[in-house]
């Protein structure tokens, strides 16, 4: 493989950009080009996110063509159903098991997808899917904000990255007092992985290469 | 030293690395980030200024004197800023000016998706655009070079994918030491624009454009890179780097300087390739100056006008036009069009959350969900908007305004409906950030013409929308530093009116009352609705929460539009990561089963 793609989705106020920005900053540091987008429109909080990643040797567009996603790294499920045409057939998708529904379904004007539904799109481009606990761990070790290293966590074992780059890149961004959850939480996303393959009964993923 | 930079922050550090001693700048997306990063450098001064206009005439005043200078603004910004950006030009400099302004093709966060481009050729400005965070870093440097070389402002333009987005930047330069001995050159016939200056003038800036036309031709921010000679593009900005993933084998002549443009290079470029086209967003605007050299040329007949371009654009309608041979088509993804839309929302405890609700209510704009009767009554009042995160008041369940046009609009436009003799009562709402940049003149004028409208100022104590920067009312400087505050009821008493009320964002009867006793009134009234952003001060307690056995599920809190109040087939529930508790209150307030609390208070009564 030539290129890494990574499409970032989610809800406004789920910690996406830190996430992308960590992301980006480690692949830079072992030398790969980057190039990282956000959707930064109205308002802080609640709309539909987005974040492009594009790691290469070298990379001209910073936008993913539709399609061509590597991985999908889904903070929210709906989100996940929506943002998944730009995933590559057979590409991989982490999606977070989190029903956050817009004001929409809330008013009754319109209906959530159900688990089955949302799996049957993702599905059109993909039997890679993994979902994963990330909302109720971060929530379990006390603090929600540590969702977004659970999620790398998750998505850095498809990554040709050492453990201590993606440390090294998390310790520039994060203050010093909440390293360490933040560190528990990586580590809960890698272990969340490996045990939906134990559970599948397939061997750990293999990483993707960039040359 | 590499660093992975945004564009902006990129534009901010080449600024600082060529020496700039005086930025300006009023915060719109996606220029922001520019002046926030110069913020944090030593050894310059930086301003929010009250609009663009004053940041244009700040940095305009200190290349007079000697000193380089910058102002960053988005599209419209420019607008506002175009009276003293069109002086600039005329009277020419002393020191290096830069304009920077950041376009938002795709209309992220806009009321609009003006091309800036034609600002160059307008203004007889030298143009740049930079391609990525490398260039942007490199072409503000060079920008100023050729400020003080042709003694002219030069626009630094940018677009969303450019000024936010990530990549590597090799910051190789170091700030050069202060020159001293500059300062203000009295020279009336250059800088004083009476019509016998400025005839003198004109023909300086035509000649100006003629050198600037030659420099073109050999500057080095213009590239040629063959390819196969089949197909020549010419292109600038990010769609010369979406243009090379759908054409990696292409030849391209890529204008880092895209006005005024080099003529010869084109047509040398057009004659060594059998077929040209252009490539760019928004307007045909490289395109159209192609043409009339009488080169032929396609462009915009494929590519589209509105919108932000990407690759899976430009190669569908490269396709389309016969350019690329068509790969089989990917079976597109089913239902994801039928997905339940998230739009952004106010945040919760937003401070505009109850204004709206009781303008929505009292302007007859919502129903319950679930109501019977289908058909909403005819609204009450006519409400003027502003720009800012209230605009989003506009949407369900809202849908509490009924204008919104550029800064400021609001007010004159209130004015404009009344002296048009509609019936309703008028009001206009606006921010606190946006009535300083430019709601102050249309209140004034509706005190001296007499109209009868109700102001809303919405103060939230900062500009929340950009990513809460500060502005003249909050007392904070750009460095975060402390100083005057322009106390808004003050300045609005001050102008001759009398009926001011300053009322708790936060308080839903308070917030009924003003605005009941507002609309009865014939005389022109302000309301300054007073409450911190949630998201600026992150003051958070004990969330609220909806006792189950009180609840009646009549579902009046859902027309808040609070995201922390969410409905689990008709199980109502306040999501406590999402409620910011104490400081807002607004439903615990509004709910008419006094079902909603604090945590601890709501179990008591249950225990009980």
């Amino acid at each position: 493989m030539k290129k890494l793609d990574l499409l970032m989705t989610g809800v406004g106020g789920q910690g996406i950009i830190l996430a992308s920005n960590i992301l980006g900053e480690a692949a830079l540091a072992v030398g790969y080009d980057v190039k990282k987008t956000d959707t930064l429109g109205m308002a802080q909080r609640g709309g539909s996110f987005i974040s492009h990643v594009r790691i290469a040797r070298k990379v001209y567009s910073p936008l993913i063509k539709e399609g061509e996603a590597d991985i999908l790294l889904a903070f929210e499920k709906l989100e996940a159903a929506r943002w998944s045409y730009f995933l590559k057939p057979g590409g991989i998708a982490i999606v977070n098991n989190l029903s956050q529904p817009p004001l929409s379904v809330n008013l009754g004007n319109e209906r959530y997808p159900s688990d089955e539904e949302i799996t049957k799109i993702l599905k059109q481009g993909t039997d890679r899917i993994y979902f994963v606990n990330g909302s109720s761990c971060a929530t379990k070790l006390g603090d929600i904000r540590t969702l977004n290293m659970f999620m790398l966590g998750c998505v850095s074992l498809f990554m040709p990255l050492k453990v201590s780059i993606w440390k090294d890149s998390t310790a520039q961004h994060l203050p010093p007092n909440i390293q360490k959850i933040n560190t528990i939480a990586f580590g809960l996303g890698r272990k969340e992985i490996r045990s939906v393959h134990l559970r599948k009964g397939s061997p750990p993923p293999s990483r993707t290469v960039v040359d | 030293m590499i660093k992975l930079l945004s564009g902006n922050e990129a534009l901010a550090w080449g600024a600082y690395h060529a020496g700039v001693r005086v930025g300006a700048a009023y915060p719109g997306t996606p220029s922001t980030e520019i002046l926030e990063t110069l913020s944090s450098f030593d050894d310059i001064y930086t301003e929010w200024s009250t609009n663009e206009k004053v940041a244009m005439e700040v940095a305009l005043g200190a290349a007079y004197s000697g000193v380089r200078s910058l102002v960053s603004m988005k599209q419209v910004g420019l607008n506002v800023a175009s009276d003293p950006f069109m002086a600039a030009s005329t009277t020419g400099i002393n020191a290096g000016m830069v304009v920077i302004s950041a376009d938002d093709p795709g209309i992220h966060s806009s009321q609009n998706e003006q091309d800036n481009r034609h600002y160059a050729k307008f203004a007889k400005v030298a143009m740049l655009e930079p391609s990525d965070s490398q260039e942007a870093y490199e072409f503000v440097a060079c920008a100023f070079d050729l400020s003080e070389q042709f003694d002219t402002p030069v626009l630094v333009r940018t677009t969303t994918r450019i000024s936010h987005a990530k990549s590597p930047v090799k910051l190789n330069r170091r700030r050069p030491k202060p020159v001293t001995g500059l300062g203000f050159k009295h020279e009336a016939g250059k800088y004083v624009m009476l019509p016998v200056h400025a005839r003198i003038r004109h023909p300086l800036i035509e000649e100006r454009l003629v050198k600037l036309k030659s420099y073109a031709e050999t500057s080095p921010l213009n590239q040629v890179f063959w390819g196969e000679r089949r197909l020549g593009i010419i292109t600038s900005g990010v769609a010369y780097q979406y243009a090379r993933e759908v054409f990696p084998r292409a030849s391209f002549l890529k204008l880092g300087m895209s006005y005024p443009i080099p003529k010869n290079l084109i047509h040398d470029f057009s004659s060594q390739v059998d077929k040209l086209i252009v490539i760019e967003e928004l307007d045909p605007f490289l395109e159209e100056n192609i043409q009339a050299m009488g080169i032929e040329v396609a462009g915009k007949e494929f590519i589209p006008r509105a919108g932000e371009l990407n690759p899976s654009i430009i190669e569908a309608a490269s396709q389309r036009a016969g350019l690329l041979e068509k790969t089989s088509p990917q079976p597109k993804l089913e239902i994801t069009s039928e997905l339940p839309k998230r739009p952004p929302l106010l945040c919760p405890g937003c401070p505009h959350t109850g204004l709206f609700f009781i303008l929505s209510s009292l302007g007859q704009r919502s129903k319950l969900p679930g109501a019977k009767d289908k058909t909403l009554r005819e609204p009450k009042l006519v409400i003027t908007g502003d720009i800012g995160c209230y605009t989003l008041g506009a949407l369900p369940p809202h849908s509490a305004m009924d204008t919104t046009a550029c800064m400021g609009a609001s007010i004159g436009q209130a004015l404009g409906i009344e002296k048009a003799g509609v019936r309703d009562k008028v009001v206009a709402v606006i921010g606190d950030s946006t009535f300083l940049h430019a709601g102050i003149t249309g209140l004034v004028n509706a005190v001296y013409n007499q109209g009868q409208i109700t102001l809303i100022i919405l103060d939230n104590g900062t500009t929340a929308m950009t990513g809460h920067q500060d502005h003249p009312g909050t007392g904070i400087s750009a460095q975060g530093k402390k100083t005057k505050a322009v106390e808004l009821e003050s300045l609005v008493r001050g102008i001759g009116i009398s009926d001011v009320k300053v009322v708790d964002a936060f308080n839903l009867k308070a917030l009924r009352t003003s605005l009941r006793s507002a609309l009865e009134s014939s005389e022109l009234s302000v309301i300054i609705v007073r409450g911190d952003c949630p998201i600026h001060v992150r003051k958070r307690s004990e969330p609220r929460v909806i006792n189950t056995d009180k609840c009646n599920q009549c579902g009046i809190c859902l027309l808040l539009g609070c995201p922390a109040i969410q409905n689990d087939n008709g199980h109502l529930y306040i999501n406590p990561m999402l409620c910011t508790g104490q400081s807002c209150t607004i439903c615990q307030q509004l709910c008419p089963q006094q079902a909603i609390g604090p945590q601890s208070k709501i179990m008591d009564r249950v225990l009980k």
